[in-house]
């Protein structure tokens, strides 16, 4: 009998990192489902072309041996989604295959693959696409137009290296509300017009032109949170610190600043906050990490969609924070067991002598905290007895 | 999150919860026969090695002392079985290198009782004479860290010990040893308590128990009630919630207390002694009958046993006889560990014995690890799952990644790497695979080395 010699621990928890991957594209799929229900044939090219475009780039590079990874491991099809979702949903294809190719390449394979990027390639992709066509990234198509799912909107097909059809002639065209390409961002932005509640929250009135729906998104992103494959105090720090930001401007001038609201489901704070910001390698590993990076993040989202030319500030905010990742991580190191504050004032050494410590309880305070009363939520588990080889 | 452990009831914050597979919980604990020859390391505990008292073709009979201690962090070993010295010298270890070990073949017709030590009146007995009582018996942690229990009971004078923490948690997956022994041996247990509580005077003792195995804490509480009340103090059993490390006595405290024991302090500075109930039980065992330590009870388990069960094994049995006798051959056996999952260490050899210090053999299949092998190593995604899960609560994430560097000393004064006690939480749930808990391991020995080289320079 042979034996074999390896480290402990012998065991394994069954998560791995394509396990992961995975799970998060499955909780994108009900997302981009009703995004193409939305906006039609075109949502559905956008999303195939970016993705393909994405896992293309990704493969050349592994293959190249450029990058660590694997294309197996899914990470590039969640770049390629979130991309999608996040431009235009008649965005030109030839467009949004370069933005792929950019979020990959510069995001994650110049910097040596998966684990290693330091913005979120999703966001590169966007940054460069929104610096490089700013008149496309600015047009998008309402929803719910009749007859989606029959013809592309003419945008999506523009020729490589040449400029959309323009949106409005062909709403015009059909006799359609042009106004409603705005996104609601924009128009409260350049016109002054709030879009209400239930418009922002269901996106499912009239030709809106919001993008993927953030309710939606904020359930698929709560199984992840349920399951822990997404840390739960990344989107908590944000949406709270900019609803708070947001709340706090409001409350000093209500006729100028939009209510706070508006200001969480308007625009892809949502989907940045789910999905964007709890990118692994680009948010801070640490709990204490996390809330101030989200806090970061709500702030100036808020204040770049108030105090700048642009309509949309999340982006800038997360490639921000992504930035600040490593010196915020750095400064929010966990408190190892033994050293809080309390453990720290009567430091004992090993050998040394051994002082009473304020932590020391006394024989008549031990006795008075029955450990029992500390456990009143756990309900003792009776057989938890497992199959052999069940863990791999 | 501290409010998040509270909410579920959790003892500590962070830690893990690894299936717990324990197939021998519910068999009583059996008895191995003698093999036919028992190696005796003479390094079984942290400290220095006894020095053999026997020569080379001389008869010993069962309990017989065969090993003097030499000094305080070393105890005396004893004859596991009546025989005849074959051989005193090098025998592989169970870490590799080879041990100064002492080979006793048995008799054919020997008998499991101990020959040696008569019973004697230990209720008068003051501290140093339960302590020296216990250093005879050359009993050690038996839960697995394996430090002279005589010097771990023994108070140092400035400190006032109000506290005996027993560490029934076994949290490792498949072992039961203790579980069975809390069981079936809880009158000992409560008698290794008394004496344990008379040795550091404590005048509380606490027993605590994982809830996962509530017929141990039954046992305890009823024998408990039997021994009624006791001149040394009070005993209570309590059960903690189970989770993995618990059965570490940091966090075992914290469990049962709310307090943290200083880093790199002991919990004696809080007041507290902690000991493992299956030392304590054999303690109760032998003290009063003067006998050594000559057996231990063994989880023999994992899937590629075909009859796991608790057992009681004399100390220096080879494992091959053990997995013969256990039916780990049919079974395509191909990872002996020694210890649980977790912590234990993959055996280097099937002629290694068995130690005072080992409270399992798990057995794993060359399909329990198929999967594994099949895992390639990703780079760390910075998914948080190790420092989620760190109970010590470092930054495995930023430790492994100043590893692959090399950056050691900077692991060590920036991220005290030095508090990490290698319980493995981190390395079982990296979805990269990443082997942290072997990086950690060698970058302490390098630092080590270096404090060394620095010292003497
Ligand atoms: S092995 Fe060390 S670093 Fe890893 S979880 Fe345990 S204590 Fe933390
Ligand atoms: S668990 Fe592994 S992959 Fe995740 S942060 Fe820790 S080291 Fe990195």
């Amino acid at each position: 009998m042979t034996i074999e010699i390896r480290s402990a621990p012998h065991i394994k928890a069954p998560r791995n990192v394509a396990m992961i991957m995975r799970h998060v594209v499955f909780s994108l799929m009900p997302v981009c489902a009703f995004f193409v229900y939305q906006y039609g044939l075109s949502a559905l090219a956008s999303l195939l072309v970016v993705t393909g475009s994405c896992l293309l780039t990704e493969r050349l590079f592994v293959k190249t041996g450029t990058q660590a990874g694997d294309i197996s491991d899914f990470s590039a099809v969640i770049t390629g989604l979130l991309l999608a979702l996040s431009l235009p949903p008649a965005f030109p294809l030839w467009m949004g295959a370069v933005a792929g190719f950019v979020a990959i390449a510069l995001g994650k394979a110049l910097t040596g693959g998966i684990g290693f990027n330091v913005f979120n390639p999703a966001l590169v992709g966007r940054a460069f696409v929104q610096a490089a066509f700013p008149q496309a990234i600015a047009t998008y198509s309402p929803s719910f137009l009749p007859g989606r799912f029959s013809e592309f909107v003419p945008s999506s097909l523009a020729w490589p290296l040449m400029q959309p059809a323009d949106l409005m002639l062909w709403l015009k065209v059909k006799q359609l509300d042009a106004l409603a390409a705005a996104t609601p961002l924009a128009r409260w932005k350049f016109e002054g017009v709030l879009a209400g509640a239930e418009e922002l929250l269901t996106s499912l009135s009239g030709h809106m032109a919001v993008g993927p729906s953030p309710l939606l998104i904020l359930l698929c992103g709560s199984y992840l949170a349920v399951r822990r494959f997404l840390d739960w105090r990344i989107p908590a720090a944000i949406l709270g610190s900019a609803g708070l930001t947001a709340w706090l401007l409001f409350a000093l001038s209500p006729e100028r600043f939009p209510n706070p609201f508006f200001m969480l489901f308007s625009g892809g704070l949502i989907l940045g906050a789910v999905y964007m910001a709890t990118d692994m390698a680009t948010s801070p590993v640490t709990p204490k990490g996390m809330w101030v990076y989200g806090a970061l993040i709500g702030l100036l989202t808020v204040i770049i969609r108030y105090y700048s030319g642009l309509p949309e500030g999340v982006m800038y905010a997360i490639l921000i924070a992504n930035a600040a990742t490593p010196l915020i991580e750095k400064v929010t190191q966990p408190t190892p067991f033994g050293k809080s504050a309390l453990a720290k004032i009567g430091h004992a050494k090993r050998g040394a002598s051994y002082p009473l410590h304020p932590g020391y309880i006394s024989r008549e305070e031990a006795h008075a905290v029955t450990p029992k009363k500390r456990f009143l939520w756990n309900k003792p588990k009776r057989d938890e007895r497992h199959k052999p080889g069940e863990h791999r | 999150m501290k409010l998040v452990s509270w909410f579920r009831g959790e003892a500590f914050q962070r830690g893990v919860h690894p299936p717990s597979c324990k197939l021998t919980a519910h068999t009583r604990i059996r008895r191995l026969p003698f093999p036919p020859r028992v190696i005796v390391p003479l390094s079984q505990h942290i400290g220095k090695p006894p020095r053999p008292i026997v020569k080379v073709g001389q008869e010993v009979v069962r309990g017989q002392p065969i090993a003097k201690a030499e000094d305080w962090l070393s105890v005396p070993h004893h004859a596991p079985v009546t025989g005849r010295v074959e051989f005193i010298g090098l025998k592989p270890g169970m870490r590799g290198p080879w041990v100064e070990s002492i080979v006793i073949r048995a008799h054919p017709g020997a008998t499991q009782e101990d020959l040696w030590g008569e019973p004697r009146d230990l209720s008068g007995a003051s501290a140093q004479e339960i302590l020296q009582a216990v250093w005879d018996t050359g009993m050690v942690g038996l839960g697995g860290a394996a430090f002279p229990t005589h010097a771990k009971l023994s108070v140092p004078q400035q400190a006032k010990v109000h506290t005996l923490v027993v560490n029934g948690c076994e949290c490792e997956p498949y072992l039961t040893c203790d579980h069975r022994v809390m069981v079936e041996q809880s009158d000992d247990l409560i008698r290794g308590i008394r004496y344990a509580m008379r040795a550091t005077g404590a005048r509380r003792a606490i027993v605590g128990i994982e809830d996962n195995k509530p017929d141990a804490c039954d046992a305890v509480r009823a024998a408990i009630a039997r021994a009624g009340t006791l001149p040394e103090g009070e005993i209570h059993a309590e059960m903690v919630p189970t989770k993995y490390p618990q059965g570490s006595e940091k966090m075992l405290i914290m469990a049962l207390f709310g307090v943290e024991i200083p880093a790199g302090g002991l919990p004696v500075s809080l007041g507290m002694v902690v000991n493992n109930v299956g030392t304590l039980a054999a303690l109760g065992r032998l003290l009063p009958v003067g006998q050594g330590l000559t057996e231990r009870v063994v989880t023999i388990t994992g899937p590629g046993v075909a009859r796991p069960g608790d057992y009681i094994v004399p100390i220096g049995t080879p494992l091959s006889f053990i997995l013969d006798f256990a039916g780990a051959f049919d079974a395509q056996a191909k990872e002996v560990i020694l210890g649980g999952p977790m912590m234990g260490q993959a055996a280097a050899s099937l002629e290694v014995p068995i130690t005072k210090g080992i409270s399992g053999i798990v057995v794993m299949r060359a399909q329990d690890m198929q999967l594994d092998r099949e895992r390639k190593i990703y780079p760390c995604i910075k998914c948080a799952q190790c420092v989620e899960s760190c109970p010590m609560g470092l930054n495995p994430s930023m430790l492994g990644m100043l590893a692959a560097k090399r950056e050691y000393d900077l692991m060590g004064s920036r991220y005290h790497l030095g508090e990490c006690f290698e319980c493995g939480c981190c390395s079982y749930v990296c979805p990269s695979n990443i082997p942290l808990v072997q990086q950690f391991r060698v970058a302490k020995q390098i630092l080590r080395e270096k404090a060394v080289a620095r010292k003497s320079s």
